[in-house]
This record gives C-alpha cells, sequence and structure tokens, in this order.
C-alpha cells in the first residue's frame, strides 16, 4: 500500500467524518465508529472508547482530538496533519460560504426548516451512542454507577468535565485494580 | 496587528477548550468584546449557525469571525490557531498512550473512565435534547421534532441504520413536514 493512497483515503474518510458530524463531538461516534472500526479496521470499537476519552481530557474540541489521534497512531505526525485537514476542511469551506451569504441564510425558511429536522435527527444520534457506549462500557455496578454519576454531575453543571474524567480514572483505578483487574 | 490578535485569540481559546465546545463560548465571547470583532446580537447569530453547520463549535467560530474581521487570511490564521493546541497536546499524549495502554493501572484507570464517558455523553443528549426539543411555549415540547428524534434513535440503535442516511433524512423530512 503506497503512502499517497493511504493520506488520501485518510483525509477521504475523515472528510467524511467532518461533512457529517453536526451538534458537537458525541455526534461524531457513530460516524466514527462506522468509518474507523466498521470499514476500514483502523481501530478496535473498545480502543475507539478510550481514544474519545483521552480526546476529552486534552484542550481542544473533541472532534479535532479524536482526528488527530487517530491520525497519529497511523502515520505519526504526517497523519495526525492529514486527519486534521481532513475533518475541518468541510466546515471551513461550508462557513465561508455562509459567511458570504449570511443575511440569505438567516433569513431562509426552507434552510431553518431542513436543520430543524436535522437537530431532532442529532438528539436520537447522540441518545443512540449513548446505548452503544453504555452497553459497552458498563460491565458491573460500580461501572453504572459511574456512569449515572457522570450524567447527574454534568448536567447540572456541577463540576467542569475535566475534574469528572479524573475523578472517574482515579476511582477506576483504586478500585479495579483492587481487584486484580486485567484485559480478557 | 489584527492577524497577531486573531492567532493570539483563538490559540488561547483552542488551549482553554476542555471537554467541550460550549465550555468555550464564554471565552469567545470576552475575546469578541474585547476587540470589538462584533457585536453581541451578531455573536448570538453566530453560535446558531454554527450549531447547525458540521463542524465543532470552536472551529466554526473561529473561520467565521477569522473571515469577518481579516478575509479569508483570518479565516484561515483563526482556524489554524484553534486547532493548534489540540496537535500539540495530543501528538504528546499519543507518544505515552502507545507505551502505556497496555499496563495494568492504565487499564483499571480506562475502565473507570469509559462509563464516566457513556454519561457525559447521555448528559449531552439531554442538553441537546432540551434545546431542541423546546416548543413554541416555554416547557412544551415540539412535537414533531420529538417524533423524529424518537424514530432516528430507535433506527440507529435496533436496526443499526446509517447515521448519515439518518442526518440526511431528517433534514428532507423537516424540509416537508415542520
Amino acid at each position: 500500500m503506497d503512502k499517497k493512497t493511504s493520506w488520501w483515503t485518510l483525509f477521504l474518510a475523515f472528510f467524511r467524518i467532518g461533512l457529517f458530524t453536526f451538534g458537537g463531538g458525541f455526534a461524531m461516534f457513530p460516524l466514527i465508529e462506522k468509518e474507523i472500526v466498521n470499514n476500514y479496521g483502523w481501530a478496535e470499537k473498545e480502543e475507539l472508547l478510550d481514544i474519545f476519552a483521552l480526546a476529552q481530557s486534552v484542550p481542544g474540541a473533541i472532534g479535532v482530538n479524536t482526528a488527530v489521534f487517530i491520525g497519529t497512531r497511523l502515520y505519526g505526525m504526517p497523519g495526525a496533519l492529514v486527519a486534521l485537514l481532513g475533518v475541518i476542511t468541510p466546515s471551513i469551506l461550508i462557513i465561508l460560504i455562509i459567511a458570504q451569504f449570511f443575511l440569505e441564510f438567516q433569513t431562509n425558511p426552507y434552510l431553518a426548516k431542513a436543520f430543524a429536522g436535522v437537530r431532532a435527527a442529532v438528539v436520537g444520534l447522540i441518545a443512540a451512542a449513548t446505548v452503544r457506549v453504555g452497553k459497552n462500557a458498563i460491565t458491573d455496578r460500580f461501572a453504572l454507577a459511574l456512569a449515572l454519576g457522570a450524567l447527574a454531575l454534568s448536567s447540572l453543571k456541577v463540576i467542569p468535565v475535566i475534574w469528572i474524567i479524573f475523578l472517574g480514572g482515579l476511582s477506576g483505578y483504586f478500585y479495579y485494580t483492587k481487584r486484580g483487574f486485567g484485559r480478557k | 496587528m489584527i492577524h497577531g490578535q486573531l492567532f493570539a485569540s483563538f490559540f488561547k481559546i483552542g488551549l482553554f477548550t476542555i471537554g467541550g465546545g460550549y465550555a468555550m463560548l464564554a471565552l469567545i465571547q470576552e475575546e469578541i468584546v474585547r476587540y470589538g470583532w462584533m457585536t453581541p446580537q451578531e455573536f448570538v447569530d453566530i453560535v446558531g449557525i454554527a450549531e447547525m453547520t458540521p463542524g465543532p463549535l470552536a472551529v466554526n467560530a473561529a473561520t467565521f469571525i477569522g473571515y469577518r474581521t481579516a478575509g479569508i487570511t483570518g479565516a484561515l490564521l483563526a482556524t489554524a490557531a484553534v486547532v493548534l493546541p489540540s496537535l500539540i497536546s495530543v501528538i504528546i499524549v499519543s507518544r505515552f498512550w502507545e507505551r502505556y495502554k497496555t499496563s495494568p493501572g492504565v487499564q483499571a484507570t480506562f475502565a473507570g473512565i469509559r462509563p464516566i464517558v457513556a454519561g457525559l455523553i447521555g448528559a449531552a443528549a439531554f442538553l441537546v435534547g432540551s434545546a431542541s426539543l423546546q416548543g413554541a411555549k416555554l416547557g412544551a415540547v415540539h412535537i414533531p421534532t420529538l417524533v423524529l428524534a424518537i424514530i432516528a434513535f430507535l433506527g440507529l440503535v435496533l436496526r443499526e441504520w446509517d447515521p448519515i442516511k439518518v442526518l440526511l433524512a431528517s433534514a428532507l423530512l423537516g424540509l416537508i413536514f415542520f
């Protein structure tokens, strides 16, 4: 497999992901799963969860971070750049077009209705991602407690997300190492 | 001068966006007010558009504001600035990741983090849901949106529908029925 073809494939895969990710990084999860895990086999589903968790713990948008992580794993720094360019190029192009026609865009009733439909689908998408991730991640009662805790704490905006993740990791570390945890 | 300001501002914004784009809105607003790049009303419109178009909120905001203040150069500069912190930190972290991901301590930690992520995604579903499903009156629910959301959810979970097709179909349905 010559490098040039692979880079283009990588770029295209993330271009598609970037083009159809509406409503924030979490909505990206099913799309990434489809492209990265199912289509190309660049990562396992469980690895994807871990990458997603990492992507939320470092600075930057989740979508961008996830793309860069996967790109780095595949082809190091050049891979990171290619994936990054792939995932943000669609939005750059679209925003530039919109910025040009800002006023018309704001007042077009057809676009408003279409986007209202998209928003509804995004809610469904994120809810579906919750179920899928939950099935994979919640393996015992402790994990369930962590998930519910995170849900409550972040919905109520009580503490910053990064702390929630940190506390979760810390609890996981102490709870699971005590039980002699190891990969099956 | 303005290019430097743009770059510096959005680099800062990219650096302090952890855990989600909404946290960063307050920060962007701060920067806009400081440099007077747009009016508050325009800012609200930008956020609305950025939510409706693909791509992370931070990137969309950077592109738009960059374009409005300094044309295409500004757009590219601001966008590059906002993703640079991601690029740097992810590359650093992934070095360590490959080496340590099989250690039992790391495994245990992530066994704790994975359910947290599930919970966070659930919370995002609630937040986006409550914003999108609002009806004309406060506290009311827009039934068609709710129905579409439920159909999308069930299709994705039970029938493994393709997410992209779901989005496109929903745009079409929104156009026709809403």
